[in-house]
């Protein structure tokens, strides 16, 4: 299944949030998350599917003024 | 002492974290500046890259409290969405909301702005709105629940200093019991300086510490100037007049007739 990850199309063979963000590489990351513009709060991760064609945002803390 | 949201301050210098030439000089400032509250923000992040978790370990190693923004965001859905997500990662209430309507001025949306607060307001963030010294704007963003203000001095990143002194006055004047924090434009520790001895309880500045040829020094240089403003403004600074007024007294002076 293809979605979009920050933008950039990736390849995930799990159709569920929290088993996508360890697969994807952010397994100990703190990060947060929205799926097609919608915040998904940590704990809902594991209760939200994913479907071709989403958008996830991975979001991190960064810099700024 | 400064209050915010019930939040007592000493230092009124806020510092951005962006810009600086690494992390360790942004450290180093923020520490020669004892500041105590220090804006970020959350941007994608790369599973191979993880940029974010070390800038977050070390903001955290600095026991400031963190201000997250909302900057970039042009919409309502953004901001809110953006604040949303800045709640759980940074674990604070407090949100600087910034939608931006205008890509060369990054002047604020300020219709975009009141709705935004006025949601997030509701749903219990602390919310301190970017805004213009529009006082009307103002009214607006406090009815919809805030309790602190950042009105811009000039377009982000400008240096130009505090562009519409009689707006910012103005503000002032109307507001008398809320915090106004000087946001944005600030360029040389004299404008921050000015800032506080118009009576804004603090200001934030980034650009023009980041981008100092030595930013430590200009945080140390911002944190004496905002020191010099509020003692300032606490003495009761004289009104200007367009005349002169001698300072020597006149009685008693020497060849008059």
């Amino acid at each position: 299944m293809r979605i979009q990850v920050n933008g950039v199309w990736r390849e995930t063979a799990v159709a569920q949030l929290a088993a996508a963000l360890m697969e994807l590489g952010y397994g100990d990351s703190i990060v947060s998350t929205a799926l097609n513009g919608e915040f998904v709060a940590v704990g809902e991760r594991a209760a939200t599917p994913l479907a071709e064609g989403d958008q996830l945002e991975v979001l991190a803390p960064m810099q700024g003024g | 002492m400064l209050e915010l949201y019930q939040r007592a301050l000493r230092s009124r210098l806020f510092l951005g974290s962006a810009r600086y030439p690494s992390p360790a000089v942004l450290a180093e400032a923020v520490r020669a500046a004892r500041v105590e509250v220090v804006t970020v923000s959350l941007r994608r992040e790369s599973s191979g890259e993880r940029a974010g978790q070390g800038f977050w370990a070390l903001i955290r190693d600095l026991g400031v409290q963190v201000l997250p923004n909302t900057a970039g965001c042009h919409s309502v859905k953004e901001a809110v969405t953006t604040a949303h997500m800045a709640r759980e990662v940074f674990a604070t209430p407090w949100i600087k909301l910034e939608v931006i309507g205008e890509d060369d001025t990054l002047q604020p949306d300020v219709f975009g702005l009141t709705e935004a607060a006025r949601i997030l307001c509701a749903e219990g963030f602390q919310v301190f709105p970017y805004t213009t010294e529009d006082l009307v704007v103002a009214e607006r963003l406090l009815q919809a629940g805030c309790r602190v203000l950042m009105p811009w001095g000039a377009p982000i990143g400008s240096g130009r200093g505090l562009n519409n002194l009689f707006g910012l006055k103005a503000l002032r004047a109307h507001f008398p019991e809320v915090p106004l924090i000087i946001d944005a434009g600030i360029g040389v520790p004299s404008h921050a300086a000015q800032a506080l001895e118009l009576g804004f309880d603090a200001v934030l500045i980034n650009t023009a510490v980041a981008q100092a040829r030595d930013p430590v020094a200009m945080a140390g240089a911002f944190a004496l100037a905002v020191e010099a403003g509020y003692a300032a403004r606490t003495a009761g600074p004289i009104e200007a007049r367009d005349l002169a007024q001698p300072s020597t007294p006149v009685l008693g002076s020497a060849f008059r007739a």
